[in-house]
């Protein structure tokens, strides 16, 4: 199975969907003459043209929300956010008018729209370009989230979204795209709703998503390496909706749970996963939930210190070694 | 003779000219309509009990959605704001599902699930009904772009108010809107007030708000909303122009509301005065100058208009009958018209959690 970066996974998803359906566009900054501000849309503007790629001024609020008015006319618009960290601009499109359309015409209007673009901190932009943004968007009933951290994941993930009839949010993440996975030559689909074991272990369960979940799995490999302790990995992959099933079984295995996220622990993705599985797990549970988030403050430029604020392996290592 | 003056330059212009005396009825029935639809709505509000939150009453500007959407051909959609019920009206939508969802009912257009603001018809070309003050003005857009990504021809009439055009988005779309030629025609109903606050008070150079188009490279005109002729001619063009060049318009009529912002609007009558508004519905009113005006053309006799007002009235009292007889939406129906793929149990709406409940 061929090697490619979690970049060409997504690069490879669009061109596919250009090709499979007319009314796919793909509409942001930079994403066709400059070949993608990350190089995510290289050589679809050259491949397919002005009409499928459209390069828009830096209009955050006005192209999504266009991207929201052609959707509901049936077009398939997916519009690259530079960052995510941009959708504050547009929040009013993204979530009155992409989210609640459906709802409020009595399901007259469904929005098939796609919004990606990378969602993370850690690469020393400072705060206003390193938010994660998953959890206030996934809040919303209306709306699709996911978070791969894979290339497989990511061009499983981006197709089935820009299939889906809902708006479904991508976010992506900057220090993954140049990252090599296997990703097969056959075209394939991941679903959204279906979180994935990324490895199997029986002392306690690491849930993550995004990126975290490569935090997670180093993590679970000084564990077993250090100390003997077997962690399962488990990669929500999608945040909404969400596949509580997998979540729930890991837990019924290992009972020990820590919640690893690239949110900050209030009202984080992990805090939702909390009350999930206290409520519906509480007698599996030999031990807290415990978390591993960003360190609650504004994303702090400093590069050696930025790194110590999102979640490391060393600091899953610690919280795992506290259960015991 | 008074009569005569009504009429108006533009009532020579072609699109005008060749209006047969039923469209000219037509266009009578749709403003008395829309007028005796929303004197009924309030009457309910104010009755309590039968509705709640706001009522945006687009009493006064009636000549402004029904001249401009008397001319939508096929492919020309409409989208607007808030005050929306004209604008439905005139697309097409029946009283009784307007009704029936101010009164949140189960029969409403929306299924009781949108309200006042938010009515919807795409099978009609009606894209709502928006809350959000501009926020429909990018929808617009994409509507426009949809249309050009297909090669049909045909336009978005995007409507906003005085108001919405000091909005960041407004902005930000009619840079899109000529930057890449998309047909689309913002019309803003310029009734003179932003909730409380007076043109003068919330626009720099208010004399004319459609001229900021210019520096969009925007072509705009100014129409006078009380004139149906007036309307049509000005928008004709600007539809014109959408569908012969595929270039964007923005026109401000303006208009005139009787009533305050919305129901809950309880400085109605503080921020401007009682001879204002009584001097606009003795001079300007768009439905007594069109009366007055087909009278005078012999279209229509005074016997005949008030037949046509009291079966408008007729048929807004029998939508709220239907209204209150209709019933209301279930519980479990708070659940459905999220998600498109949970509503049609496909395989992507059957996996994962998509509802949070505990």
């Amino acid at each position: 199975m061929p090697q490619i970066t979690y970049r060409k996974a997504i690069n490879e998803a669009l061109a596919e969907e250009i090709s499979r359906d007319e009314n796919v566009v793909i509409i942001g900054e930079e994403v066709a003459q400059y070949n993608g501000a990350y190089k995510v849309t290289e050589g679809l503007w050259e491949r397919f043209g002005d009409k499928r790629l459209v390069d828009a001024p830096i209009s955050e609020a006005g192209f999504i929300g266009m991207g929201v008015g052609a959707a509901m006319m049936g077009l398939r618009p997916v519009i690259e956010l530079m960052f995510w960290s941009f959708a504050f601009v547009a929040y009013d499109q993204i979530i009155n008018n992409a989210g609640c359309v459906r709802y409020m015409s009595g399901g007259k209007i469904h929005c098939p729209l796609v919004i990606r673009g990378p969602a993370n901190g850690g690469t020393n932009v400072g705060a206003t370009h390193s938010h994660t943004p998953e959890n206030i968007l996934a809040t919303n009933p209306g709306v699709k989230v996911v978070c791969p951290a894979t290339a497989y994941d990511a061009k499983g993930l981006m197709k089935a979204a820009i299939r889906d009839n809902d708006p479904v949010f991508v976010m992506e993440n900057t220090l993954l795209y140049g990252e090599t996975w296997e990703v097969p030559d056959t075209e394939y689909i991941v679903p959204l709703g279906v979180a994935d074991v990324k490895r199997v272990g029986s002392d306690v369960s690491l849930i993550a998503h995004g990126r975290a979940v490569i935090t997670s799995l180093l993590a679970a490999d000084i564990l077993a390496r250090e100390h003997g302790i077997s962690a399962e990995v488990v990669d929500l992959r999608s945040i909404r909706p969400l596949d509580e099933a997998t979540v729930l079984q890991s837990v019924a295995k290992t009972h020990r749970v820590v919640l690893v996220d690239e949110n900050r622990p209030f009202c984080g993705v992990s805090a939702q996963l909390a009350a999930t599985i206290q409520e519906q797990a509480f007698d599996e549970l030999d031990a807290p939930i415990l978390r591993v988030c960003t360190l609650d403050a504004p994303a702090i430029y400093s590069p050696p210190l930025e790194k110590l604020q999102l979640p490391t392996p060393e600091r899953v290592v610690e919280k795992v070694l506290s259960l015991t | 003779m008074k009569d005569q003056q009504v009429a108006s330059l533009a009532a020579q212009a072609e699109i005008n000219r060749q209006l047969t005396p039923d469209q000219k009825i037509n266009i009578l029935r749709q403003m008395m309509d829309i007028r005796r639809f929303e004197q009924t709505a309030l009457k309910h509000y104010q009755a309590g009990g039968d509705m709640g939150g706001f009522l945006h009453l687009y009493i006064g500007q009636e000549s402004v959605a029904v001249g401009s959407t008397s001319l939508c051909g096929e492919h020309d959609h409409v989208i607007t704001a808030y005050r929306d019920h004209g604008h439905a009206l005139a697309m097409g939508m029946s009283m009784d599902e307007c009704m029936a969802e101010l009164f949140g009912k189960a029969t409403g257009c929306s299924g009781g699930k949108g309200g006042s603001m938010h009515f919807f018809a795409p099978d009609k070309n009606f894209w709502g009904g928006h809350g959000i003050v501009a926020g429909q003005t990018p929808l617009g857009l994409g509507i426009a772009f949809a249309l050009k990504y297909r090669g049909q021809k045909g336009c978005c009439l995007c409507y906003l108010g005085d108001g919405a055009v000091n909005q960041g988005v407004y902005h930000e779309s009619l840079n899109l809107a000529s930057l890449w030629n998309l047909p689309v025609v913002y019309i803003i109903e310029n009734n003179g007030y932003s909730m409380g606050t007076s043109l003068a008070r919330s626009s720099a150079y208010s004399e004319n708000l459609a001229a900021r188009a210019e520096g969009y490279g925007i072509e705009w005109d100014l129409i006078n909303g009380e004139d149906i002729y007036a309307v049509r001619a000005g928008t004709w063009k600007a539809i014109q122009r959408a569908h012969e060049e595929s270039r964007p318009t923005v026109l401000q009529i303006d208009t005139y509301r009787y009533y305050g912002h919305s129901v809950a609007d309880a400085n109605a009558k503080k921020y401007r005065s009682a001879e204002e508004i009584e001097t606009y519905k003795q001079q300007h009113d768009p439905i007594r100058l069109w009366q007055q005006q087909l009278i005078a053309e012999g279209v229509l006799t005074e016997a005949q208009a008030a037949e046509l007002d009291a079966a408008a009235k007729a048929r807004a009292n029998e939508a709220a009958r239907f209204a209150a007889e209709s019933p209301l939406p279930l519980e479990s129906d708070i659940f459905t018209n999220v998600y498109y793929e949970v509503d049609h149990q496909t395989p992507a709406g059957k996996t994962g959690r998509h509802f949070f409940n505990n």
